[in-house]
């Protein structure tokens, strides 16, 4: 195992060859990419999970009841499971195609040594 | 204590240290010690960020709420899923991508190494320690109920098996202790429900409509514990933020290979923990429709005992002694995973890196590894033992909320701003630190009716102090070198070019 000190060779690239990496058309499409889904992804999970505090805790037409005594607190909390786990599938989708372009990008990176 | 109480817990005893004995012979490196060989597959490691997460105080104290309180209960209960979300799109992957064992590797990468990691490694402890005293005289209160061991007796065993566990087994042992712990309780919990909802014909409004006809509507609408949304929000920040700066859950991504099985990693957590609150709604109802509100709070005033109490209506002594088991196995998961990020921080950040220089050799810090683990673990009983009379309540809520304004943004800064430096993460961190804790000590939590801040979770504020602290350090310092290695960073924290 190697010391802090002792990094693998190819870690010890000098800081232009990463800047290098980092202005490739690949690398800038890569983050492009990746802002596109985590921005608007993360505004939209926030907004809805403290929908959940405000709502429930500064208006009462959640308790408007749906069915029997079940009522519309109740679903909207339960929606939040759900929306948690589509919202991770759909990354999960969406980094697996990223995934193509990292190893474009590695392999790039190992065709210049 | 019934004896098939005793036996089940003799039988995970004997499980977790045989699992600690193979774990040990197989750990002979830091990376096998403090990341388990990084041979973890992705679902495996969800499993174990599920056991290591889901706490004695989720399993019993949430199932207490809502039997008690209702909605309100389960209200709390969503943040602890999202906040996962914030896991998965922003830290899990350059996390795995750019350290090696703890938070504090990451911000070394492109800052000088003495003062970021001294720093993060205050927080970690800080977080662990907090955490850790919660549980620990938890554990200690939940055993005597349940099993009626002595609070000191109970310390004693938790703190040994877990100082055990880590010493010897590292990562590996704390791994599979975890997942071990993560099947019992989701075992436990999955039949709990199945029992409960069978006796409304498994629909949802039949057993709403019975809880609605016996503790009226209320008990299904919001309000009947939390009488300030404000506190509410301000949790939901501190979970939301915190999740993602917790340091245990955070160093389970350095035992997979790459980030890829990280991402894995946290969506397999994400099913498991998910379906675990939801359930708890049916263990509060249904303990509250088949066990009674007078039966509970007779038990415990806090609740903690509605779900064993459930567990005995209705499968009796036998499933009672199960349920105990599996709250002693959660318990135990837990802490573990405490030990080693707390050993982590103090013996690879502190002792190797900022003591010893990163010079020392590979033996040398092996040895401190295990000594930090023994030492952590023994000053968490003597702490426990000490807090026995404490409320310990306000700690959970100050480890996250020291997770969320002192790690976040820094980890956030470190990963995406350029001109973020090292004057920068060691203000950012003091300050969320510093804030987090003054504004504990205030709030009603601690000081009752006479608190000078009103909130019980301190996040809402102390969020905001910790970005801006970390921005004030970086604008009023020049560090070229933390800029210059920036696109390094950028780079590998992104593609997991060269990542270990």
């Amino acid at each position: 195992m190697a010391n802090p000190q002792q990094q693998p060779a190819e870690t010890r690239s000098t800081e232009h060859d990463w800047e290098r990496i980092a202005n490739t058309p690949e690398f800038r499409e890569l983050m492009a990419r990746k802002k596109r889904f985590i921005i608007p992804a993360t505004l939209f999970f926030a907004l809805y999970y403290f929908a959940l505090p405000i709502l429930t805790g500064y208006f009462e037409f959640l308790n408007t009841r749906v069915v029997g005594a079940l009522n519309w607190a109740y679903l909207f909390a339960l929606s939040q499971f759900f929306m948690a786990w589509i919202i991770a599938i759909l990354y999960v989708r969406s980094a697996n195609k990223t995934d193509q372009l990292i190893e474009k990008i590695s392999k790039g990176k190992e065709d210049e040594r | 204590m019934n004896a098939t109480a005793f036996v089940l817990f003799c039988l995970i005893v004997a499980i977790t240290l045989l699992v600690t004995y193979w774990a040990a012979r197989r750990t002979r490196t830091t990376t096998d010690f403090y990341a388990a060989g990084r041979s973890i597959r992705g679902w495996q490691n969800g499993i174990a960020i599920a056991g290591d997460y889901m706490s004695a105080a989720s399993f019993l104290g949430i199932a207490g709420l809502i039997a008690l309180f209702g909605y309100d209960g389960f209200l709390y209960s969503v943040g602890w899923l999202v906040a996962y979300l914030v896991v998965l799109l922003i830290v899990a992957e350059p996390l795995r991508n750019s350290g090696r064992y703890t938070i504090a590797d990451m911000l070394a990468y492109r800052m000088k190494a003495k003062p970021v990691r001294s720093a993060a490694a205050l927080s970690t402890l800080a977080i662990s320690t907090f955490y850790m005293i919660a549980q620990l005289v938890g554990a200690g209160g939940i055993i005597k109920l349940l099993l009626d061991i002595d609070y000191e007796w109970s310390i004693i065993i938790i703190g040994v098996l877990m100082i055990l566990y880590v010493a010897f087994g590292g990562m590996l042992a704390t791994t599979w202790v975890q997942i071990v712990k993560a099947v019992l309780l989701m075992t436990g919990t999955i039949l709990l429900s199945l029992m409960v909802l069978a006796n409304y014909h498994f629909n949802l409004v039949e057993m709403f409509n019975e809880v609605s006809a016996r503790y009226g509507q209320e008990f299904l609408e919001p309000g009947l514990q939390y009488d300030n949304p404000l506190d509410n929000i301000s949790l939901g920040i501190a979970l939301l933020a915190g999740t993602a700066g917790l340091p245990h859950i955070l160093i389970r991504f350095y035992t997979v290979p790459s980030a890829r099985e990280a991402r894995i990693s946290v969506v397999w957590a994400m099913f498991i923990i998910g379906a675990f609150y939801i359930m708890t709604t049916f263990l509060g109802f249904g303990a509250a429709l088949l066990v009674g509100h007078e039966k509970i709070t007779a038990a415990d005033k806090a609740g903690n005992m509605a779900a064993p109490l459930l567990a005995e209506a209705l499968g009796g002594n036998i499933f009672l002694a199960f349920i105990s088991a599996v709250a002693f196995a959660t318990i135990l998961a837990v802490v573990a995973g405490l030990v080693i990020s707390a050993a982590g921080a103090f013996a690879h950040d502190f002792y190797s890196n900022v003591l010893r220089g990163g010079r020392a050799t590979e033996e040398e810090q092996m040895r401190v590894a295990k000594l930090a683990s023994v030492g952590v673990g023994v000053a968490s009983i003597i702490l426990a033992l000490i807090a026995k009379d404490m409320n310990v309540a306000f700690l959970v809520a100050l480890a996250f909320a020291v997770a969320s304004s002192a790690n976040l943004p820094v980890i956030l800064f470190t990963l995406f701003w350029r001109r973020f430096n090292t004057s920068g993460a060691v203000w950012g961190i003091l300050s969320g630190l510093i804030s987090s804790v003054i504004l504990v000590l205030i709030s009603p939590n601690f000081m009752g009716d006479s608190a000078l801040f009103p909130l019980n979770n301190p996040a809402i504020l102390s969020v905001p102090i910790g970005f801006l602290g970390a921005c004030l350090g970086t604008l009023l310092s020049k560090e070229p070198e933390s800029e210059q290695k920036f696109p390094e960073l950028y780079v590998r924290s992104n593609t997991g070019i060269g990542a270990e």
